[in-house]
């Protein structure tokens, strides 16, 4: 028993002693070792970072805050100097290599070089040239210009192409105003040649901006060039097509996933991507073909796979495809960027951009994450599982952002132009420029002005991204013309009954009349603020300037002689806050195409559907009256002003330019102006025959300028929910409406 | 293990010896006795001599921590850099994710999550044993490191890694040979001309010319800096962070609400050049009160931390409380651009100023910085009063609550900091997983008020491919008939699809069925559930879904052609009849169900009524909680749920159309055809407040008014009407 006990006893002490040289033993030397070599004894690399116990210093001491004084060091203006002669070329960015001083306080102006005789000019270039002179920017004064825009073609570059203009080096140093190209803006869609296609111009470009076409990340000088797509000869200069979507199916699956047709170039620049392409067609759902044929010697570099693949790819029609894919392959060419991407992007067809290196299009401003799938080039193999794994929301969601893309900034010469310009104006005005939100969601840069607010719930668009709603008051704007005579006229009674309203903030009387304004106690005592406005030359358009006294998001539109009653109001009002950015109103009009005349034709005949409201009683967001003063050119505004006529359907085609949508009209108790006005002056002006051919000349200039007709018919109208039912009515609450 | 390595050790051991020793001592001889007590004081002095060794330096100021694997950097082991080793390219600018980024060891995945390798810890010296950086890891790079290894982009196989992190510290440039740094960077087993491998820095260059990128040479590794300018950082591929501020661990400042502060602007730096201070000075001259431009105090008694102070002519401020008295903050460049002042603004809820010309803004290709701060050129400081009173109010409040989002979200630590980096690269590699710019942009209060529609682009579908009636049925033969004639005088029916809900009984014989020129199918359901009836059944075609009872049969061709109509207008919305409303009980405290005949609408009932199909798919698989099921289970309330769940994803009301305000149904009685009474009133309600306890919000929107035709009784003739015959009530 003792003995058992002992070596029971022996054994647990051993244990310990085992157990002592284990762990101690084994660690203790291994620290010491540490410090001399570098074993890794007792160190495990592969576990997580550990927890240090050891009190660390702060990376930044705090005494460090201290020294690090700047005052010792050179003055910030002679380092900002530096700068600017340090970086040029190739590193210019507009701190560098821009001149802000030359872009006048809030003015962002464009000059155009006058064109010179015999110096030919390209189509597409000519485009350029007539959109941007035709552009709310353009100024034919260069001491006012903050950017210039040559009138030699730049767009082709490719030496071997017969769009290539010679000499333009020494052409461009002659130009007076090239001061080594300061401030100017470069357009070009194709540099380089066969067989290296270099992104140089072949001229000195000195300080310019680029404005290129396949421009690679490596050229790229971020916030100085602008990528642009490359686009056809064919593409159109205004307007442009609409994107091929028309609905939202569910699934949003099509009958390919993805798809690509094109050339295959077998040797050289950018030939690797497509010629590994036959790896992942599988000729059910994807497919992506390739042909060998090009140019007069294909069959020298042809290779084993070539009949095969020519014979397969004259089975497919690449229409067919595009539209009914729900992916579509964007490969490099021999350039980075190819005519597939718009392709793609205005068929809905999401862009898998297979283009290692190109800077996309407006990269600057545009996510492209929300619009097309960035592959890379090394990933061929895994591009199809990428696009499988890809949610069908996604997909949707995909989808119709490429058709807002399309639409906002690619489907016309002019929207590319005009988006290249507002990229650069943005950076030079700075505190009025878009966020990003305001470029990458409807109803896009263009038509979201930045001098407007800087705050975006300002705008009509954003409260539902942002969550909030309009003020929910609004401010009438009387739009008066006739002098003031009697209590009994029409303006006296709408004042009061607009004023009844529980919604309006304030009633605005524009005075637009030739007799000098009323002495104040004409006006009737009101519950809310009435502020006489004297208009400045009285014009048409003056009525939708964007007065600062204006203070609330909705603004009532009226004409002088307008019989509203509060109810009316009132529930136009509530109506319009469900639809801030829509023109909500009563009396309503209607377009058509007359096939015979070939023009559109205008009508105010009773009809079931609509697309104006006639803005002499409409409900709108007061940021239309900014983007009527400033985004519409002079010429539109002018024929306006000059026939006193056609504003409410300017106003109209704009509201629905931007919406893409129709107006809306709500009911009314007394139903057309013309038929209950009688005396009245103004009556006059819709009695005039002259004024409905006018309207009818209107409809076609504007159709022209806008490159199409925004306009978009409603069949339906907007009725208190007991509308006319047969229910007491007591229990309506707009029960005015109804009552004759 | 745990136990023994730890100093629970030595209880382990101390807890063998009494648990026997004291049974076995006494009867042992004297000789053995010593023998053995000696013996096992050796070995438990010994133990308890190696746990003191082990665990000395710490164990006592942390012994809350005991049990936790702790260790010293002291441990890492020595790595001596002989003179000759190689020292790494400087940086190439030209580099780009597909050029310098070896993406095949990021591979496919499906959770498109990058996986991050940190190398352990080593102490690199020269060879006279210098190190090579005078605080070695700092607090702020161990916690980077440590959150790091926390989060789910750790992985502890260096062999599945697609992007490396250097345990070399450098943050901070001032404190690292610049030489050796960069001999240690290329000595790192898989260095590889620094592929995959992210540095971290926060404070680079230095006098006299303070470079705005790390000056350490680092071949193709991606840079994580703070302060870069245009000219130095590779866009999409290096990433722009913030300069921490340590006071952000050690302050903290309650959230404020955004509004008017005390100061309009405040100046708060430190180390401003004489020329900016010279015209911040005469900013302050000019606008008097409304500026507030503080220094260092320069006769602080002992033990004030100066970096907690700022004075103005003797008047002393705790800083960075002080951020918060002032609506605009200035953040102006130094020295170098990224300023840690800007965490300190932002943290207040500040907007911050950023006077900093070519400066990259932290996390820009993320951040949307419009919304959150005011960048003015350098040369504009004597502008700057004129151009923030510009800003409409309502964007201050919004940039003040946008600066300090910023701040909660992705500059207030370390972990922070680097979890933000290392997304913006993953986004890079997956970008099809990419987040959007509302997740990255949007507080949580605007991502839960706002609404991003599935359905968001304008479009008027055509009227072309028309509708698909969905009729769900269980057994009313004769009166699904008459639906089913009813509804195929419709111009725009496309097909109609009869969903049999009854398993018990099988549909009528196909020549019973009534003729109609559309195609007719139906379908056997497996259970009679009510959710059958928004199911997105492949045979659905169209996007327009008409759903409708099997008996309704007196709404009229035009009214529902005219409902197909205006569901053109409004693809994204409930397109329906009868109307109802929810309100609020305020004396039961909950929300009431209302079918009386009322001047607003929030619901439109689905026993007719038109949607996207999208919304079946919705119905089916994205319903929130548990509502489906127990939808299923009441067989009630289906209608009020679709409704909730339009509003809820829209944010949009339904579009109720013509005068109808109720299904009458000849044929049914009360109770089998859903109809009022009391119970069902009751139970309506309850769903409304079950409805909304799963949505965590109502989600519905109340509106006034109702879509009938242009000339709906207009005094216009009749037979020159689209929809002449619109039924009443």
């Amino acid at each position: 028993m003792q003995a058992k006990k002992r070596y029971l006893f022996l054994l647990s002490a051993g244990a310990c002693l085992v157990l002592l040289f284990y762990f101690g033993g084994v660690q203790l030397p291994a620290s010491g070792r540490n410090r001399h070599d570098r074993s890794h004894n007792g160190y495990r690399p592969d576990q997580p970072w550990p927890h240090f116990s050891d009190p660390l210093q702060q990376f930044l001491p705090w005494d460090q805050l201290d020294t690090e004084e700047y005052n010792i060091h050179i003055s910030p203006r002679q380092k900002r100097d530096v700068n600017t002669s340090v970086y040029k070329g190739k590193r210019c960015r507009m701190d560098s290599c821009f001149d802000f001083s030359a872009c006048k306080k809030n003015d962002f102006k464009v000059y155009v070089y006058p064109q010179q005789k015999g110096e030919k000019i390209s189509e597409s270039y000519q485009n350029i040239l007539s959109t941007i002179e035709g552009s709310r920017f353009y100024t034919t004064d260069p001491g006012q210009a903050c950017l210039f825009i040559l009138s030699l073609d730049t767009l082709d570059r490719d030496s071997l192409s017969p769009q290539y203009v010679h000499n333009l080096k020494t052409k461009v140093q002659n130009l007076h105003l090239w001061n080594n190209g300061r401030n100017h803006l470069i357009f070009n869609l194709y540099s380089g040649t066969w067989p290296d296609y270099t992104e140089d111009l072949g001229f000195d470009i000195g300080q310019a901006m680029l404005a290129k076409a396949s421009i690679s990340t490596e050229n790229f000088r971020p916030n100085f060039d602008v990528s642009i797509p490359l686009f056809s000869k064919e593409h159109p200069r205004t307007g442009g097509d609409r994107g091929y979507l028309k609905y939202n199916s569910i699934p949003p699956f099509r009958k390919y996933m993805l798809v690509f047709k094109g050339k295959r170039y077998l040797t050289g620049i950018g030939s690797d991507t497509r010629n590994a392409l036959y790896h992942v067609h599988n000729q059910e759902d994807v497919v992506l073909l390739t042909t060998c044929k090009h140019g007069k010697d294909w069959q020298k570099h042809k290779d084993a796979r070539c009949d095969k693949d020519n014979a397969e790819y004259d089975k497919y029609d690449y229409r067919e495809m595009l539209h009914n894919s729900t992916f579509c392959l964007v490969p490099r060419g021999r350039r980075l960027g190819s005519f597939r991407f718009l392709e793609a992007l205005q068929a809905a067809c999401v862009p898998v951009m297979l283009s290692n290196g190109w800077e996309l299009p407006f990269s600057e401003i545009i996510n492209w994450n929300t619009a097309a799938v960035i592959g890379d080039e090394r990933l061929l193999l895994q591009i199809p599982s990428t696009v499988r794994s890809i949610h069908q929301d996604k997909i949707l969601a995909l989808r119709q952002q490429t058709q807002f893309l399309w639409e906002a900034y690619f489907s016309s010469m002019e929207k590319i132009v005009l988006t290249t310009l507002e990229i650069i104006q943005d950076r030079v005005l700075q505190q009025e420029s878009r966020s990003t939100l305001m470029w990458n969601s409807h109803p896009g840069g263009l038509f979201a002005l930045p001098q407007y607010s800087a705050h975006l719930g300002d705008f009509p668009f954003y409260y539902a991204t942002l969550g909030i709603k309009p003020y929910p008051k609004f401010t009438a704007v009387i739009h008066a013309v006739t002098p003031l005579v009697s209590q009994s006229q029409p303006i006296l009674k709408l004042l009061v009954a607009v004023a009844k309203s529980p919604y309006c903030a304030q009633i605005i009387v524009l005075w637009n009349c030739d007799k000098p304004l009323p002495a104040k106690h004409r006006w009737p005592a009101t519950s809310v603020p009435v502020i006489v406005i004297e208009g400045e030359n009285k014009v048409m358009s003056s009525r939708f300037l964007p007065y600062e006294t204006i203070v609330t998001d909705a603004v009532l539109s009226l004409d002088e002689d307008t019989v509203l009653s509060t109810t009316e109001v009132d529930f136009a009002f509530t109506v319009w806050q469900s639809f801030p950015e829509r023109l909500v109103g009563y009396p309503a009009r209607s377009h058509f195409w007359d096939s015979n005349k070939e023009r559109w034709g205008y009508t105010s005949k009773w009809t079931n559907d609509y697309s104006m409201v006639l803005t002499g009683a409409a409900i709108y967001h007061r940021y239309y009256h900014f983007l009527y003063t400033n985004f519409l050119p002079a010429s539109l505004k002018g024929m306006v002003d000059q026939l006193a006529n056609c504003e409410d359907i300017l106003m109209n085609f704009l509201v629905s330019a931007v919406t893409k949508l129709p107006p809306i009209k709500v009911t009314q108790k007394k139903q057309y102006k013309e038929t209950m006005m009688g005396q009245s002056s103004r009556a006059s002006r819709w009695a005039d025959p002259d004024h409905f051919a006018q309207r009818q000349t209107c409809m076609n200039k504007f159709a022209s300028w806008f490159g199409g007709m925004p306009l978009v018919h409603s069949q339906m109208r907007l009725d208190p929910v007991l509308f006319k039912d047969q229910v007491s009515i007591l229990r309506k609450k707009y029960r005015d409406i109804e009552r004759l | 293990q745990q136990c023994v390595n730890g100093p629970g050790a030595i209880m382990c051991a101390s807890g063998k010896y009494s648990s026997r020793g004291p049974a076995l001592i006494p009867r042992m001889k004297t000789k053995h006795r010593i023998y053995y007590i000696t013996l096992f004081s050796v070995v438990l002095l010994g133990l308890i001599a190696t746990g003191m060794f082990q665990f000395w330096p710490h164990s006592i100021e942390s012994t809350a921590d005991w049990g936790l694997d702790r260790r010293s950097v002291h441990d890492a082991p020595l790595i001596r850099l002989p003179v000759a080793n190689p020292i790494p390219e400087r940086g190439d600018l030209s580099c780009r994710m597909h050029t310098c980024f070896d993406v095949y060891r990021c591979g496919y995945n499906p959770k498109n999550r990058i996986k991050v390798y940190i190398y352990p810890l080593q102490r690199f010296v020269d060879e006279v044993g210098v190190p090579i950086s005078s605080t070695g890891l700092s607090r702020e790079y161990n916690d980077l490191l440590s959150a790091i290894s926390d989060s789910e982009f750790y992985t502890d196989d260096v062999t599945r890694a697609c992007l490396f992190v250097p345990s070399i510290d450098v943050l901070n440039q001032n404190s690292l040979r610049i030489r050796e740094t960069a001999q240690a960077l290329a000595m790192l087993p898989r260095w590889d001309k620094g592929m995959n491998h992210l540095l971290f820095n926060m404070l680079p260059g230095g006098p006299p010319d303070y470079n705005t990128a790390l000056d350490v040479p680092r071949d193709r590794a991606l840079l994580a800096g703070g302060g870069f300018s245009t000219w130095t950082y590779r866009q999409g591929y290096d990433v722009s962070i913030p300069v921490y501020s340590p006071l952000s661990a050690d302050v903290e400042l309650p959230e404020r609400q955004p509004g008017p502060r005390r100061y309009f602007i405040l100046s708060s730096q430190t180390a401003i050049h004489r020329e900016y201070r010279a015209e911040l000075e005469r900013l302050k001259e000019e606008n008097g009160e409304a500026l507030l431009l503080l220094d260092k105090c320069s006769n602080l008694s002992q033990g004030v931390a100066s970096a907690r102070k700022r004075c103005y002519k003797g008047q002393v401020f705790d800083y960075p409380q002080i951020l918060q008295e002032s609506s605009f903050c200035v953040v102006l460049r130094g020295a170098r651009l990224g300023q840690a002042t800007l965490s300190d603004v932002l943290q207040a809820g500040c907007v911050p100023v950023i006077l900093a010309d070519s400066y990259i803004l932290p996390f820009s290709e993320v951040l949307d910085w419009k919304r959150a701060s005011v960048v003015i050129p350098e040369e504009k400081l004597p502008e700057m009063y004129t151009i923030l009173k510009s800003i409409p109010h309502r964007q201050v409040e919004e940039m003040q609550r946008q600066a300090r989002w910023f701040w909660d979200a992705y500059f207030s630590s370390m972990k922070a900091i680097g979890m933000t980096t290392l997304q913006i690269i993953n986004d890079r590699i997956y970008p099809y997983a990419a987040r959007t710019y509302e997740q990255w942009n949007n507080p949580p209060l605007v991502k839960w008020s706002s609404v991003n529609s599935p359905l968001f682009l304008p479009l008027i579908p055509p009227r072309s491919p028309g509708f698909t009636a969905v009729v769900l049925t269980y057994d009313r033969i004769e009166s699904l008939f008459r639906v089913i004639t009813e509804i195929s005088k419709v111009p725009s029916l496309a097909k109609l699809l009869v969903v049999w809900n009854n398993q018990n009984k099988s549909p009528p014989e196909d020549s019973l069925w009534p003729k109609i020129a559309a195609p007719l199918k139906v379908v056997r359901t497996k259970e009679n559930k009510l959710s059958n009836r928004f199911f997105p059944y492949d045979e659905i075609e169209t996007e327009a879904v008409l759903a409708i009872d099997d008996d309704i049969i007196m709404l009229t061709s035009d009214e529902l052609q005219f409902g197909y109509e205006v569901w053109r207008e409004f693809p994204d919305r409930l397109v329906g009849y009868p109307g109802r409303l929810h309100l609020w009980d305020h004396e039961m405290g909950k929300w009431k169900y209302e079918s009386e005949w009322t001047n607003e609408v929030s619901m439109v009932l689905t026993g007719a009524a038109f949607y996207h199909k999208y919304f079946n798919y919705l119905y089916t698989y994205k319903m929130p909680g548990d509502i489906k099921n127990w939808v299923d289970a009441h067989m009630n309330c289906e209608d009020i749920a679709m409704n909730f769940l339009v509003a809820n994803i829209t944010g949009k009301a339904p579009i109720k159309v013509t005068p109808r305000k109720k299904f009458k149904c000849p044929e049914c009685t009360a109770i089998d055809g859903l109809s009022l009474d009391q119970t069902h009133m009751v139970e309506r309600s309850e769903c409304i407040n079950k409805f909304a306890s799963v949505f965590g919000t109502m989600p519905l929107k109340v509106v006034e008014h109702r879509a009938d035709p242009v000339l709906y009784k207009d005094d216009f003739p009749e037979k020159l009407k689209s929809f002449p015959n619109i039924g009443s009530l």
